[in-house]
Formats: structure tokens, sequence, C-alpha cells
């Protein structure tokens, strides 16, 4: 593989220009990317890139420094070994170096799809293609993306790590008078992705959620689907189970402690999907539990917030984890037992007909005196990273839920609440049984989750204010 | 082969492929970072990147390819590559495309820069950061963070208009944050602002902002917060100091007046806007005290540039005029499908990602008072600052933000601090009731604006000043 030379030629670079003392680890990567986007029912952006990246993080008299670029002549590794050199050589101490990882075997990694890996425009034109011919002439938003790696590792203490990774991924809406459905997907393979049928799922929901109502805000009972869980999950992951805010104590998280409700498992399993099999410090990625049955079990760590906290890198370090943390990016909330499916027939009448799309769904509903059915979250943003409260709003879709019924299409609602005390001890009615991947906003990063009803959601405003 | 070379080489290859228009970007950028905590450095992040971008457009379709290399024959591969994914864009076609016109110039443009920010010593940056986070956490910080950023971006465009424009834009700044941590919440002071401030400068920025001078103060204050009263819950009078106003107008105003949004282009992701078109001109925006202006021609300010990344030279216009919404920011192809005569509001992050409609400089001019005469001409009211939490709707309507500190105002006086304060409104409600704004204007730059798909980091500016909004909710909470 050539990224692994590549690695190693930045290795050896470092050991002759810093002398046998430098500790350095370096990562190359190719990507093959491309995103297909469109509006208006139109294809209007449609992206590709093919690139190539160099990363470097070495130690030399107690000083680290990082450097990345683009130029992988030989001209550009050196110099690029050279500047990183310099900067460590001049840069302040780091008594917290947590020094390199050591030869391992990295676990082995799915299989990738080739076909994914080199998609061509067209295949994913023609899926687009597919979802706005099946929104029934609603108008439709979205994208349709591939994306390839291929990626090494390689440090002065003799580990070196390679693999690849590929995936796909469709997001879309349909829009009837200004409101939207969605329907959302992640998938290892770009012909798991049927572009019809997401389509006709989001015109039916768009369908669902015309001429909604104004509700006042308040505590309401809610069925939350895959898209609005997989905020939940992010949240819970880039603040909750990032080991650098746990070792600040900013994190919520208490490793032993019953946090959850006893119906929430949380598992992050990187190599359950097409993924890369290591990480930015070459530890070997495996699935995590970070929550059993309610029980907070571990939070996610790199080797500086390892040594920390006096526990072992869990394989979640990042490019800026330094600043940024160790992050689960592949996180699954285990579903329940499966509801049951007759329920599907009862829970919607008239012209909410369409605002509950799958049997899982209709069996949470079925349950709910009064509530709400919410669709998707968005622009969640965190008012206190300690106790999680976040404040954000519904979106792609709203419905009251009377007697088990969705009765009617509801406008957006703004929410401030604090997700682990929503999803804490008694405050979880029901799971679906089947886990959703939803995307991430980058390649390789999904949220796997069934619908979920919580027994109570603080909405604090209404779309008018 | 230059860089001008290579981007040429893009283009032809594009047209030659059967696009009817292409430009290309090469871009090279250095950038610099470092975070220190708690008094030792924390990471230094040195990154090299350079690589062209070409754009197609055949019939009503676009195509978009970029590589890492300059080379005649990757240039090429990627100008064919770019007029190919259009070809497959056209199997699901719009409406006829158009570009407003745009005067072909060769020229050559770069922001200006005293102190060159990656020619002072890794030492002297570190030392300052040490420094400021040790005194934080001396005087009672938890967590003392302090960081600083830098970017020197040249790039070099060329079109198939003609156009050969060169440009280097230095950006930096920096800033602290002190937090303290209590029982279930925590409490977090910034200056100037959280992650900084940032312009178009060199290092003298940097050095203005005094980060040790104030590092003692907003430690204390952040553990001062953690006992403080929390922010009453109800509708008050609302002052905001500049910086949190620079946030209001960034995501109230601002991304509403970006035509993209208002056409629809980013429906599915960022979101529309509540504008419509038919009321450019005679829509009441906010009151007459709201003075909007779009301006990339200000010196220093983040959302500075000679050119935009499609080759409209910078040029100053109004948005908002005594109230009344009068102008977008726009790119040549959305200002052509919305009638209108103007682009030049189009970046791109970097070489890899396609030009779209960005901020510019976007900001509020000033008023006829002080924060001081405001503060004095209020009753009963709460004036918050520092942006901590930033929420919108998908329209740019119903917002919720919250700020580090609030502190209370009564008959005329600032009183006792306040803790996690929060207000909540309607954009144009919320400007409608500014009745009281000040002169004391700061260009606020902002570099993590994040829009498009595949994601994009853009770097905005956003003139602001203290003023007063009436009769706002106040102090929601979980």
């Amino acid at each position: 593989m050539r990224e692994l030379e590549l690695a190693g030629q930045v290795v050896e670079l470092v050991r002759r220009l810093g002398g046998p003392g430098a500790q350095a680890e370096a990562v190359v990567t190719r990507a093959d990317l491309a995103l297909t986007r469109f509006a208006n029912s139109a294809i209007h952006q449609n992206v590709s890139e093919s690139t190539v990246g160099v990363r470097l993080r070495l130690h030399l008299d107690g000083r680290t420094a990082g450097g990345s670029g683009s130029i992988v002549t030989a001209d550009g590794l050196r110099a690029l070994v050279e500047r990183t050199l310099a900067a460590a050589r001049l840069g302040p101490l780091d008594p917290a170096w947590p020094g390199l990882a050591p030869p391992t075997p990295a676990p082995a990694a799915p299989p990738v799809d080739e076909a994914t890996a080199y998609a061509e425009p067209d295949q994913r034109a023609d899926r687009v293609g597919a979802f706005v011919a099946a929104a029934g002439g609603l108008s439709t938003a979205g994208y349709c993306r591939t994306a390839h790696r291929s990626s090494a590792f390689a440090n002065s203490a003799g580990h070196t790590a390679s693999g690849r990774s590929a995936d796909a991924a469709m997001d879309g809406i349909a829009r009837r008078d200004g409101a939207d459905g969605v329907a959302r997907r992640y998938a290892d393979r770009l012909s798991d992705l049927d572009g019809a049928e997401l389509g006709a799922h989001a015109a039916a929901k768009a369908q669902a959620a015309a001429d909604p109502v104004e509700l006042p805000p308040g505590r309401y009972e809610v069925v939350f689907e895959p898209a609005a869980v997989a905020d939940l999950l992010q949240n819970l992951s880039w603040y909750g189970f990032n080991g650098k805010r746990y070792v600040e104590r900013q994190s919520f998280a208490e490793p032993g402690v019953a946090q959850f409700d006893r119906s929430v498992t949380l598992v992050d399993d990187p190599l359950g999907a097409s993924g890369l099999p290591f990480d930015a410090e070459g530890t070997g990625r495996r699935a995590l539990t970070l929550v059993e049955a309610g029980t907070t079990r571990a939070v996610a760590h790199d080797r500086r917030t390892a040594v920390e906290a006096g526990a072992e890198s869990t394989g979640h370090a990042v490019a800026g984890g330094a600043t940024w943390g160790p992050m689960a990016r592949n996180l699954r909330l285990s579903g329940a037992a499966a509801g049951p499916a007759s329920a599907a027939g009862r829970s919607t009448t008239g012209a909410a007909a369409g605002a509950v799309g799958d049997a899982d769904t209709a069996a949470l509903v079925a349950g709910v005196r009064r509530g709400l059915l919410v669709s998707d979250l968005w622009y969640t943003r965190v008012l206190d990273p300690k106790s999680l409260v976040i404040t954000g709003l519904t979106r792609n879709g709203v419905w009251l839920i009377e007697d088990g019924t969705v009765v009617r299409a509801v406008r957006d609602l703004r929410f401030t609440e604090s997700y682990p005390r929503a999803l804490g001890p008694g405050a979880v009615l029901g799971l679906g049984a089947r886990p959703v991947r939803q995307p991430d906003r980058v390649d390789g990063a999904w949220w796997a989750a069934p619908s979920v009803r919580l027994a109570s959601w603080h909405f604090t405003g209404g779309a008018s204010g | 082969m230059t860089e001008f070379d290579a981007a040429s080489a893009a283009v032809q290859a594009a047209l030659d492929a059967g696009a009817r228009y292409a430009d290309a970007r090469v871009m090279h950028r250095r950038y610099e970072s470092m975070t220190a905590r708690n008094g030792d450095v924390e990471e230094l992040t040195q990154d090299e990147s350079i690589g062209l971008g070409v754009r197609a457009l055949v019939g009503a379709s676009w195509g978009f390819h970029a590589v890492p290399d300059l080379s005649d024959a990757a240039a090429r591969d990627a100008g064919r590559r770019a007029t190919r994914t259009a070809m497959a864009s056209a199997r699901v076609p719009g409406p006829a495309v158009d570009l407003v016109p745009v005067e072909a110039v060769t020229a050559s443009w770069a922001s200006g820069c005293q102190i060159d920010p990656l020619g002072v010593p890794l030492s002297d940056k570190g030392d300052l950061l040490v420094g400021a986070t040790r005194a934080m956490t001396e005087h009672g910080a938890d967590l003392a963070e302090g960081l600083y950023q830098i970017w020197d971006t040249a790039k070099w465009f060329v079109s198939s208009e003609g156009h050969r424009i060169d440009q280097r834009i230095r950006e930096c700044g920096g800033g602290i944050s002190a937090t303290s941590i209590g029982d279930g919440e925590t409490q977090r002071r910034s200056w100037p602002s959280y992650r900084g401030q940032y312009g178009t400068t060199g290092w003298e920025l940097v050095e203005s902002l005094d980060l040790a001078a104030h590092a003692a103060q907003i430690a204390e204050e952040s553990r001062a917060l953690l006992t403080a009263p929390p922010c009453p819950a109800g509708e008050t009078d609302l002052i905001l100091g500049g910086e949190q106003l620079a946030l209001q107008i960034h995501e109230s105003v601002g991304h509403a007046i970006e035509l993209d949004r208002i056409l629809g282009w980013e429906a599915a992701f960022a979101g529309t806007s509540w504008l419509d078109l038919a009321q450019l001109g005679s829509l009441r925006y906010g009151s007459e005290l709201m003075n909007i202006t779009i301006d990339p021609t200000i010196p220093g300010a983040l959302g500075s540039f000679g050119f935009d990344d499609e080759g409209s030279p910078a040029v100053k216009r109004d948005a908002v005029r005594g109230g009344r919404w009068v102008g977008v920011l726009a790119g040549r192809d959305s200002a052509a499908m919305a009638s209108l005569d103007y682009g030049g509001s189009v970046r791109a992050d970097g070489w890899a990602r396609l030009p779209m409609v960005r901020m510019t400089n976007v900001g509020l001019e000033p008023g006829p008072h002080t924060l001081e005469e405001i503060i004095a001409a209020t009753d009963d009211g709460v004036l918050m600052d520092l942006n901590r939490s930033w929420s919108i709707d998908d329209k740019r309507l119903n917002f919720q933000f919250g700020c580090e500190v609030g502190w209370e105002i009564k008959k005329g006086r600032r009183g006792r601090m306040l803790r996690n304060p929060t207000y909540t409104g309607i954009g144009p409600l919320f400007w409608r009731s500014m009745d009281m704004l000040s002169s004391e204007t700061v260009p606020w730059g902002t570099p993590n604006c994040g829009k498009g798909q595949p994601g994009q980091i853009g770097h905005t500016g956003h003139p602001a000043a203290p003023a007063r909004f009436r009769n706002v909710r106040v102090g929601v909470s979980a």
C-alpha cells in the first residue's frame, strides 16, 4: 500500500533529521469523496475531490508539535518534517505527553464495497432522480454521497497499521406548502440506498405534515424517530462520553452509576460497519460499551486522556483530539423486543396518515395517551456541558398524538432539556426493535437508533415565540 | 508551471470537454494554531495545503472537482472531471443558469499586516498562552484555556471569461476562557470572546487584545458566577454587549439574507429564509436604528477581501437601511436567478470546496449612544454579553441565545451579576424593538461559520456595538 510506504518515509525522515530520541507518528490518507446535492427537485451542486493528506505528530526533548499537509513529494514530506521539528524545538514543554502506541496487531476491518468506493457521478445522480420522481411532484432537496478512504499509520515505536473504508449516505426532504418530510440513511454500499423508497417516505411525511397547528409550550411525552434520536446520541458522545471532558469534570458521565433508564444500552461499534481499524494514534478500534442496561460503563479515551484518567486508550483518538477530546462516532442504541406490528394500522388517521412510516414507531405511538411524534431535531446547542442542557428545535415534522393515534400536524417547537435527564431511570417508556443508521455530517461517522418513547420533553417555545 | 498556469489548464480542459463556462482556484494555505490549558501548551498544529478546484457549467448544470496536484496533467484531468460531473448533474436538470456580468480583470490584492503572525517565534506565542492560562488558574479557574489561530492564504483565480486574480489574505486572532466547575454545572468567562477575536490582520491584533491583563478578572468572574443568582424568567428590557450583538447579527440577519437560502438551495440542510424576494425594498426588518451593511472592504475585518471567489470585486452594499430590507448576499448565478444585478459574496473554504454564498462583513452601523448612556436610560432590565450558546430555526426566525454573563439593571445602574442568562425571540420582532444603539463599534470576527455539504467553515466579520431591545423574553431554562 502506497500510504504505508509514505507514512514509513515520514517516520524515517523524523529519525534522520530529529535524531533517535524523536518520537513520531504519521498517518497518510487518500480519499475520494463525492456529494451530489439537489434542491428545488434539481441537482444544483455536484462535487468530488481526490485528495491526499499527511498528519505528523512528534515529541522531541519533552516538547510536542503536530503538522499536516497535502504535499507528498519527497520535498514536500521533508518540508513537513522540518517545520514540525522546528515547531517542537521552539514550542513549550508538554509534560502530559502520553507516549506512542506500542506495536499491536490491528483488528480486522469489514470488507470495502469497491462499487461504492469508486462510484461514478451518474450513479449518485440516478438515485437523486429516483428520489425526486418518487416524491410525486413535491419539491425535494437533499444529497447523495459516497466516500472512500485508504489510510496507513506508522510510528517510531515500530507500530504500523493500514486499512480502507467506504460508505454512502442519502438524506432528503420533500416539501408541501412549507411542511417538510425527511428520509435519511447511511449504508456500507451505495447499492443499499434506494432513492425511490426514500423519496416516497419523505413525501408521505411531508403530506402528513401539512397544515400544522401551534401548540402551547410545556412538557410533553414524546416519540422520537431515529433522526431525532441520532441527535441525542451525538451530543451524549461529544459532551458526555468524551474522555477529555470527563477528566476535566465537565461531563455528566459517572462509570458504575445507573444514570440512564434500564432499557438504554449504548455501544460504540466502529467496526460494525465499514470503517478504518485504527484511530489517529494507531490504537486498534473496537466495540466499547458506554452504557449497559442503564449503567454508565466507560467513556472514550485517547492515549492522553487515558493517562490522566488512569485508564487505557479505547481507540478513539481523532485529529485535533488534544483540543476537542476523543470521540465515539459510531454509536448504537440497542433496540428492544419488537412491538406489535398490528399497531401500525391504527396509529394514523385522516390528514396525518403517513406521519408514521414503520411498525416500530407505530407500536410506540400506540401507547401514548397524549404526546408528540418528532421526526428530527435541529440546531441543538449546549447551554451547560455538565448537565448537558441543550436547546434546539424540532424539524421535518411534528405531530400530536392522542389516545395512541396521530391526529394532526403541529408547528415546530423549541425545547430546552437535559439529555441525560430525559433518558434517565424510568424516563424511557419504550424503544423500537430495529436501529436505523443515520449519517453524520462527515463520512465514517454514524448513529444507529430505533424510535424511542420518552416520558417527558421540555418544549420552551413555539414557532412564533 | 505557475499557479496561474495550472488554473488556466484546468479551465481550458473543462471547456474542451464541453463546458460553456469554467473557473478554477489554486489555493495555498498555511495554518497554525496553539491551545494551552492550565499553564501548559495543549496542542500545537501547523498545516500546509495546496491544490486546485475547478468548476464547470454545462447547459444549466454545474460540476466541481478538486485535486492536490498542480501538474499540467492533473489540472487538465480535474477540468475534464468537473465537466463530466456537470453532465451527470444534467440527469436531474433545473432551470436555466445565467451569470450576472462581472468585468474580467487581471488584478492582485493583499490584506494589511504589520507583524507577520507566522513569523512571531513559537516560544513567544506559547509564553503568551501559558502565562495567561496560568494566571487564570491562580485566580480560581478550574479550567483555563487559551488559543490562537493563524491562516495565511494565497490564491490564484482564473475564469473562462478572462479573470486572472491573485490574492494573499492573512488572518489571525485568539482569546482566553476561564471555566469554574460547581455541583452539576459549569460557568465560563472569556476574553475578548469565547475562542477569541479575529481579523484580516497580523499579530498586532493579538497583541492589542492584551490577554494576560484580563486573565485574573475573568477567572474571578467565572468563580463568582457559580453562586450568582440565576437570570430571572420573564419579559424585560435587554441590553446586549457588542460581542453578543455580533452573534445576533450573524444568525438572524446574515444567514437570513443569503440569497441561496432564500432561493431554497439550502433547504435540506442549513435551511431557507423567512425573507421573500417579493418584499425586497419594502419589508420592515427592524427599527429605524437598524442599518446593516455588507462590506468586504473594511480594513482588518475578518470578512474582508479584494475579490470574492468568482472574481467579483469587493463592494460595500446596504442590506437593511433605516429598518427596511434592501439587499442580499449573492453570487453570480443566484443573483441572475433572482433578477438582481450583483454578486460579490461567494467564497470557498479552501481549494477542495465549491464556492458558495457566504457572509463577508455584515455589520450594524453605529448609533448615537454609549453603553453607559443606555444603562442609565434603563429603569429595569438585564445586560447580557459574550455568547455561550446559539440556536435558531431553519428559517432564521425563532432564536434562543445564551450568554456567559448577565447583570441586573435597576434604575439606570448596573447591579448584581446573573448566571445562565438566556433570551429568546423572533428575528424581525426583536429587531423592531431596538430603541437605543451605541456608537462603540467593534468589527467582531467569527472564524467558525458552518455551511454547505460537504461542510465548509467560513470566516465572517460583524461590526457591532451595544444596543437595547424592549420587552424581550429572558431566563429560559430546562
